[in-house]
């Protein structure tokens, strides 16, 4: 018994290793999942088979949201691939609430027309329709965005199907440890190495267009931040000054980096970069540390974690500099503020009853809502809807993701990367 | 200096790029970002079959002082016994001074990885403040901090935490 259990482990690690990366729901209290129907879509092209089960990339993004339960294609009455031949009643007496049909057509070589339509089953009517060229390298993301537009459509929140995270993970290898900066699809597809090195990688941040990164690299025992852009790889050393250069984020406008330093004397401060014509400034000057600076979603502030009073806590002060007002007084350690898009929450670690966890204050009432159930909780960054969140937390010695909604209600593992996972940062929407 | 390598891989987005913006023009589009150059992909020396070796740090104590220093939670206050040690690094610096140290700041794994790094940093500025009162000069002396990013022992416990929470004072020339 005890060997079979080992060969099933086995052989679904492996399979999770060729497949898709795999994606468990590990909590959905609160949340009646709603039924819906994604049907199989329909193909007209020179091979037998799609390129791309479209409906099956829609049905794993609507799934791993949480809010929805798709049903399985056998239980499926009929399986129309346009709405002309659907059928309303057949799926009335399923108790879908709606209903996805569509399907692929080959236009070229490498050419294809990818089409959708989604329609409510209870108001028999056509909610969305949308029809976007794709390649056999795109139709994954064709078919994430179409994901966003059902999402969007039957729950009022813009979907971050069609988004991208960076992370950082360490390995141990026989040498030593070997640090990557990688970049994946949010559902831990389409894995990139962007950076590699022997030395420690840190604070990726992406640029508003989300075409560039920024983070620390320790190459040389000697932190420096780099901006590299991502489709080249480009990379500029903006940032190497003696003693510490770290915790980067960009401005709304991508223009200036807010970043820490420390200079000889090693008195960490907050400085803000204008990354075209490298002038600084420093904007804090107390002998605390002044740390984790990351803008207002606006431009006008800069949130920060200081040890001014003690402990670590929450700061803001005005972009152009001037005097820090307190943010956060619950608790004896927060730090790592980072803004919802929308500038309504500020996602932080919080240190809960002896425990590291990423905790929301609400910008206008003040209250904290922790989200996460860890012990060592780190690095909480908003998917660019503002609904979501992703941070690290701990299995034994390994770091692995999770994502949460911002009211706590539905969290999730994402099983990614190789090694230690650390440090996710959920790119912007992408606009290209 | 421990021997690193770096290994840059392009991301090309541009197949992405070209699908997508025909369903949303972008306005701000830039064409030249779009262009069909490969990105770089500079390999350092990984895969030519030789191993990486490891760097030996010069100690010219010859061992017999220990050159690293442990710090209490979330303290950088120096340990009666470490002061000696220290002072006794300082008096190699301020006699020979072709000489000089790079010091490492370390913090254990628990909370925020940049205010770690802070932290770390924070010890190294202690052990260099006590260098240069007992007679090493500045240039003699680097610092840097890898916060929780390089821990010397793997385990989260209060016995890892410990031997992580350090300085390193390591010699470079």
């Amino acid at each position: 018994m005890r060997r079979l259990l080992v060969t099933v482990c086995l052989i679904s690690t492996f399979l999770t290793g060729v497949a898709q990366a795999e994606l468990d729901i590990v909590i959905t209290e609160g949340i009646k999942r709603r039924p819906i129907a994604i049907v199989p879509f329909g193909w007209q092209g020179s091979s037998q088979n799609i390129p791309l089960d479209v409906a099956d990339v829609i049905s794993a993004d609507l799934t791993r949201s949480g809010r929805f339960a798709p049903i399985p294609r056998d239980d499926m009455l009929q399986k129309p691939t346009s709405g002309v031949d659907m059928d309303f009643d057949d799926w009335s007496i399923l108790g879908v609430e709606a209903v996805v049909v569509g399907r692929v057509t080959q236009t070229g070589d490498d050419a294809y027309s990818v089409q959708f339509q989604l329609f409510d089953v209870f108001g028999r009517d056509q909610l969305v329709g949308y029809r976007m060229p794709a390649s056999s390298s795109t139709m994954r993301r064709v078919a994430h965005r179409a994901a966003d537009m059902i999402y969007e459509k039957l729950t009022g929140i813009a979907g971050v199907f069609d988004t991208k995270v960076a992370y950082v993970t360490a390995e141990e290898r026989r040498n030593g440890r070997l640090y990557s900066l990688i970049v994946s699809d949010q559902d831990g597809e389409n894995e990139y190495k962007i950076m590699e090195s022997n030395d420690p990688i840190m604070s990726p941040a992406w640029s508003p267009d989300s075409r560039r990164l920024a983070y620390v690299s320790f190459e040389g025992n000697r932190s420096s931040i780099f901006i590299q852009t991502l489709r080249t790889g480009n990379r500029l050393q903006v940032s190497s000054k003696p003693g510490i250069n770290g915790a980067p984020a960009f401005s709304p406008d991508g223009r200036k980096l807010v970043l820490t330093l420390g200079g000889v004397d090693g008195n960490l401060d907050i400085h803000v970069l204008d990354v075209n014509s490298r002038q600084s400034k420093r904007i804090t000057t107390h002998r605390a540390i002044d740390t984790e600076g990351s803008w207002s979603p606006d431009g006008r502030y800069i949130y920060f974690t200081s040890d001014r009073s003690g402990g670590p806590q929450i700061y803001r002060v005005s972009a152009n500099g001037g005097t820090p007002e307190r943010v956060t007084f619950e608790g004896s350690y927060n730090a790592r503020p980072r803004l919802s898009p929308d500038g309504s929450k500020l996602a932080m670690v919080h240190l809960d009853r002896g425990n590291y966890r990423i905790a929301v204050m609400d910008v206008e009432r003040k209250d904290l809502l922790v989200l996460s159930a860890g012990s060592q909780d780190e690095s909480p960054s908003f998917a660019p809807n503002s609904d979501t969140l992703i941070y690290a937390t701990r299995t034994g010695r390994n770091g692995v993701l999770e994502s949460v909604t911002a009211d706590g209600l539905i969290r999730q593992r994402l099983a990614s990367g190789q090694g230690d996972v650390r440090e996710p940062v959920w790119s912007p929407f992408q606009r290209f | 200096m421990s021997p690193y390598k770096i290994l840059v891989v392009s991301l090309s987005f541009a197949l992405l790029a070209g699908c997508a913006s025909q369903d949303i023009p972008d306005p701000d589009r830039d064409d030249s970002v779009y262009g069909s150059e490969d990105g770089a992909n500079t390999d350092g020396m990984g895969g030519s079959g030789l191993g990486d070796g490891e760097a030996i740090d010069y100690d010219p104590t010859g061992g017999e002082l220990t050159n690293i220093i442990y710090f209490e939670f979330d303290s950088s206050e120096l340990r009666p016994d470490d002061a000696d040690v220290v002072a006794r690094h300082a008096m190699q610096l301020a006699n020979s001074s072709h000489l000089s140290v790079r010091l490492e700041g370390h913090a254990d794994e628990r909370g925020s990885r940049e205010y770690n790094i802070g932290l770390g940093e924070r010890r190294s500025q202690t052990v260099r403040r006590l260098l240069l009162i007992q007679g090493a000069s500045a240039s003699q002396i680097s610092t840097v901090s890898f916060g929780e990013e390089r821990p010397a022992a793997m385990g989260s416990d209060e016995d890892s935490w410990a031997q992580n929470r350090r300085v390193e004072i390591k010699y470079t020339n």
